[in-house]
């Protein structure tokens, strides 16, 4: 194996408007340091995120995918995390046994004011989906 | 006798009903296909036999009118879970339970009489016998049954208004119910990888599987087949087959009655409903849930807790 920097790998993260689209963007105003590889989608509410976007992204190129939103009981729509809260789990426990390692896929709750959390966040979830490496042969 | 049985009850509730659901013989002795009985002269032709696989109460959605339809045990599921999510009127649905010792696999049938045409069959309490111009060959029902008759917990149906014949308890153990789902959780990530790779890649999106399925319920709508949102595309490659069979799992998640419909129509003989059955052994332990068993329970994917005892936080 080369002694080169590891390339930088496709990460997709689906953050809620509310609630870690903002804590994303405090952690940016904050000019917190960051992991580069994570790609954005803002979606109204983690409860918009259906199982399948997940699927689709590892399917189709991603390396990792993170889901993001409020944290349960602060939801902005009172009960779309709720329901996430179930489908992520489902899909958590699924992946594995499709032989989609687990790691690649992770989900939590950071609120708009917790900068600090959604770096520790990003910076973990990309250490751990670099730890495995890309997921598709180019 | 039990067929004689359900004869009488058809005729007895046949004035009540637009139409009477059941089973008649196929265009061989080896094929059951529906009958839709609206007059009393088509009762004679109804059969009752462990080839009487079809899930017959995949019907009852598009019904308009009140029906009555003879069930099995593993239809019932399907009936229950209906109830559950307000797809069916209850009060519209005439249920006429069969209690089953099991059925037969008709392409295992085949198999072991090397697809010769069939002349007759006849069954005894644990056998079937094929007729063939070659011959005449005795199986062991056991041999032949598909594999979700190896691990039935419901023999006699759960919910019914008439039962054919006497109530059968179970005898086989709960936990053989996901006994091919927790072998597969013992391989490595990469064998299953592999596993489901070679299955899947057999897949030639005929689609067979959905329209069997009894909880598939948006048919024409179906995702997989529409141009907005553009979910799969027609490019031939694992892939696009991996995801039409995720949005299969998927949108059952918590629903599917494990009937086997899938598996039966499947014509690449892909085992479909594994990653089903996954969901439905997480879903008992995360929220104590089995699909189709009790009329009043509502599926865990349409409702949640404010504190969810069994999921815990993910740590990265």
């Amino acid at each position: 194996m080369s002694e080169v920097a590891p390339k930088e790998l496709r990460i997709v993260g689906f953050l809620c408007n509310w609630c870690s689209y903002g804590g994303a963007d405090t952690a940016g105003v904050g000019r917190f340091k960051q992991p580069t590889d994570l790609r954005i989608i803002r979606v109204p509410c983690s409860g918009r995120v259906d199982p399948m976007f997940v699927v689709r992204a590892l399917l189709t190129g991603a390396d990792g995918v993170l889901v993001s939103g409020c944290h349960p009981r602060d939801c902005h729509y009172t009960d779309g995390n709720f329901y996430a809260r179930r489908r992520l789990e489902m899909l958590k426990r699924l992946l594995p046994f499709m032989g989609i390692d687990d790691k690649r896929f992770h989900y939590t709750w950071v609120s708009a004011s917790e900068g600090q959390k959604w770096q520790q966040v990003v910076t973990g979830f990309t250490n751990q989906v670099h730890a495995l490496g890309p997921m598709h042969q180019k | 006798m039990s067929t004689q049985k359900l004869k009488e009850i058809i005729k007895q509730v046949l004035p009540d009903v637009e139409t009477v659901i059941c089973w008649q013989e196929g265009y061989d002795k080896l094929n059951v296909t529906p009958i839709f009985i609206t007059s009393p002269e088509q009762v004679d032709q109804v059969v009752w036999n462990p080839l009487c696989a079809q899930n017959l109460a995949s019907y009852l959605p598009s019904q308009k009118k009140k029906v009555a339809v003879a069930v099995k045990g593993c239809d019932s599921r399907t009936i229950v879970q209906y109830m559950q999510e307000g797809l069916i009127d209850r009060n519209n649905v005439v249920i006429i339970g069969i209690p089953c010792k099991g059925t037969v696999s008709k392409k295992k049938v085949q198999k072991a009489i090397g697809n010769e045409p069939v002349e007759e069959v006849t069954f005894t309490d644990d056998a079937i016998k094929v007729k063939t111009p070659s011959g005449e060959k005795t199986l062991a029902l056991a041999d032949v049954c598909p594999t979700k008759c190896t691990s039935c917990q419901f023999p006699t149906p759960i919910v019914y208004d008439q039962l054919t014949g006497d109530a059968i308890k179970s005898d086989k153990p709960p936990e053989s119910v996901y006994a091919d789902v927790v072998e597969l959780e013992g391989k490595t990530l990469e064998e299953r990888k592999a596993y489901f790779a070679s299955q899947f890649d057999k897949c030639i999106r005929c689609y067979a599987c959905r329209n069997a399925c009894p909880m598939c319920v948006c048919q024409d709508s179906c995702i997989a087949e529409t141009r907005d949102p553009h979910w799969i595309t027609q490019r031939n490659s694992l892939d696009e087959k991996v995801m039409f069979h995720m949005i299969h799992a998927l949108h059952l998640a918590g629903r599917c009655v494990e009937c086997g419909e899938c598996e039966r129509v499947c014509p690449m003989e892909i085992p479909v409903a594994k990653l089903k059955k996954k969901i439905n052994k997480e879903m008992k332990d995360l929220f104590d849930y089995t699909p189709g068993v009790n009329p009043e329970d509502k599926p865990p994917m349409y409702t949640f807790n404010v504190d969810e005892a069994k999921i815990k936080e993910h740590k990265l």
